[in-house]
């Protein structure tokens, strides 16, 4: 019989940091190493930790002021001609404000945009709802020609900033407000759409973005304690979902819990069930805000009233071993 | 051959294609004819035999008002961007000549969709802004409806061009005082039009009758000397929506309407083929 501690992989914490700033400090590098690449913002570049780009480069720098819809059809004219543009606002202001300006002039345009959106989800804190925004990974996901990403921590996000500016096509990445454990390798190699398997496991799976992935290895080592080997799967990019990797490892446990900040219609714990449904119908539950607005609170307190806890992921785990 | 004459033509092509699908936009393609093709076979430095994305030393063309999309799918074959014979396929299923342009098709001349109105001067003023980052002195030219201006984001980008000074922008705003409701004064009046735009720090020219030739020529050349001085410039064009075509003058009836047989050949009948029907 396994060890607990064997169960579950120890991640070291090599600080906390925001994941809006790995984004400035991926913008900062691609400001030194790719002279196409231009940065937009709409009065927020403080919080978007875009500074250092537009101190370095300002010719590639544009302040928009507070017009989204105008920013995001602005970056999509950049493209012509061949600049890589960087919009950057909150998550809120990045999509739903601007949604058919991203369909029209964007997607269906095909134009190369990097929609980079902070202050995504809950944790955005005090500011409340009208800022909390909980469905934007819906809103661009549901749109054809979309590449969707939510980052985990600080070195991730800076390897996504710089991972998508050699991708070609329309990307949407979004990261947070607060400073949240920093546990994956600096200067890693970041692949689109290659989901990353945190912790080999055999009871059940745990699939978790952003946030929620540094909640699903708490949750793995509280599952460990009672003997349940949990597997889990960083997903940092929703759309296209690496289905090779869910359904191996949902093949193997035979039981699936998602974990994500966002609204569980329209997240990733939709598309994973959308997966299931059709290759390997499987017991799921779903960690994820359910159908309600947030409200103001500290980030924590936030996250522990709508369900977004380690807690709520190790019981959603429990719960959806027993319908195996 | 004389603009007028490639006008005569392009005011064909337009009644025929929306005829033979029974839906389309008229009014508007008829009344802007001759901006089209001044912009096309007079003024634009374009490259229609080897069309890119990019558009790497050439002035480019954003059309905001989407929907008058007769008239440019008619000057581009005509200028020799795609064969003339593909205007058959307009609104048919499986066309490069959507209903409103498109991208994605691949059809040559195109470099942005629109349709959804109030998109077009940010996206041409982000590729005047690339023009300038790669030091390119060529121009960006966008058209707009009057009633498209009732859109927000036409303000934000009015705001930003003036503000950034994106002076190797022309813009062109198609006056002809009319949308689906009806007229604009009687649906959201657009007030002192010439004194919004100075207001926001463009350089307004006026254009008195956009369906003469020479004047929309001469109002292009005259935009074209006041680049590069730190404004953008604003063509504020007075047209007659369904111009060309006598019983579609005068109305707002045929923004959104197709002619009959019949409408179609008295139509026809007052504009002579002049480059061979497609």
């Amino acid at each position: 019989m396994e060890t607990k501690q064997a169960l579950m992989k120890t991640f070291e914490v090599t600080g906390m940091k925001d994941t809006r700033s790995g984004f400035g400090a991926g913008l900062t590098e691609l400001g030194q190493t790719n002279p196409d690449v231009v940065a937009l913002c709409a009065d927020l570049t403080g919080s978007l930790k875009m500074n250092d780009f537009k101190d370095n480069h300002p010719d590639r720098f544009f302040q928009v002021g507070i017009a989204e819809a105008n920013m995001i059809g602005i970056a999509a004219g950049l493209t012509i001609g061949g600049k890589i543009p960087y919009t950057g606002t909150f998550a809120n202001f990045s999509t739903g404000r601007v949604y058919d300006q991203i369909r029209q002039s964007v997607a269906y345009s095909d134009k190369n945009v990097k929609i980079c959106a902070s202050h995504a989800g809950l944790t955005l804190g005090e500011d409340g709802a009208t800022h909390q925004i909980l469905e934007d990974i819906g809103l661009m996901k549901m749109l054809p020609n979309m590449t969707v990403i939510n980052t985990c921590d600080f070195n991730q996000t800076k390897a996504a900033t710089i991972a998508i500016a050699n991708y070609s096509g329309p990307a949407y990445l979004r990261f947070g407000r607060p400073k949240v454990p920093m546990f994956t390798p600096e200067n890693q190699n970041f692949e689109i759409g290659k989901a990353l398997l945190l912790n080999e496991g055999s009871d059940v799976t745990i699939i978790a973005t952003g946030h929620m992935v540094w909640k699903a290895i708490e949750a793995g080592h509280m599952l460990a304690e009672d003997g349940i080997s949990a597997e889990i799967i960083n997903i940092h990019t929703i759309k296209p979902l690496d289905s090779e990797a869910i359904l191996n490892s949902v093949g193997k446990t035979k039981c699936v819990v998602t974990a994500e900040e966002h609204q569980e219609a329209g997240g990733l714990g939709e598309s994973v069930a959308n997966l299931l449904s059709r290759n390997l119908p499987t017991p799921m539950e779903f960690v994820a805000v359910k159908d309600s607005f947030g409200e103001s609170g500290k980030p924590d307190e936030l996250m522990e009233k709508y369900g977004l806890t380690k807690e709520n992921i190790r019981l959603a785990a429990k719960k959806v071993i027993q319908r195996k | 051959m004389e603009l007028n004459q490639i006008c005569s033509q392009i005011r064909r092509d337009i009644v025929r294609m929306v005829h033979a699908v029974n839906s389309g936009h008229p009014g508007g393609s008829l009344g802007c004819t001759e901006y089209f093709t001044a912009l096309y076979f007079e003024i634009m430095n374009a490259n229609p035999d080897g069309f890119t994305m990019d558009g790497a030393g050439e002035d480019l063309f954003f059309l905001s008002n989407g929907h008058i999309s007769p008239v440019w799918y008619s000057a581009l074959a005509r200028r020799g961007y795609f064969p003339v014979q593909e205007l058959a396929t307009f609104r048919k299923i499986n066309s490069r000549l959507q209903g409103h342009p498109t991208t994605k098709e691949g059809l040559e001349g195109i470099r942005a969709a629109s349709g959804s109105l109030g998109q077009g001067m940010s996206m041409a003023i982000g590729a005047a802004l690339t023009k300038k980052l790669n030091q390119e002195e060529s121009l960006v030219y966008s058209l707009h409806g009057d009633g498209e201006l009732q859109e927000g984001q036409i303000w934000e980008a009015a705001m930003f061009a003036a503000a950034k000074r994106v002076d190797n922008l022309i813009a062109t705003i198609d006056y002809n005082g009319k949308q689906i409701d009806g007229s604009l004064d009687d649906v959201i009046s657009l007030g002192d039009l010439n004194a919004k735009w100075e207001a926001f720090g463009w350089e307004v020219l006026t254009v008195k009758n956009g369906n003469d030739i020479n004047d929309v020529v001469a109002g292009l050349k005259s935009a074209k000397q006041l680049t590069g001085k730190g404004k953008p410039i604003m063509i504020i064009m007075h047209t007659e929506m369904g111009y060309g075509v006598d019983f579609m003058m005068g109305t707002h009836k045929w923004h959104g309407v197709a002619p009959n047989d019949e409408q179609l050949q008295t139509a026809l009948n007052q504009l002579p083929e002049t480059m061979r029907d497609y």
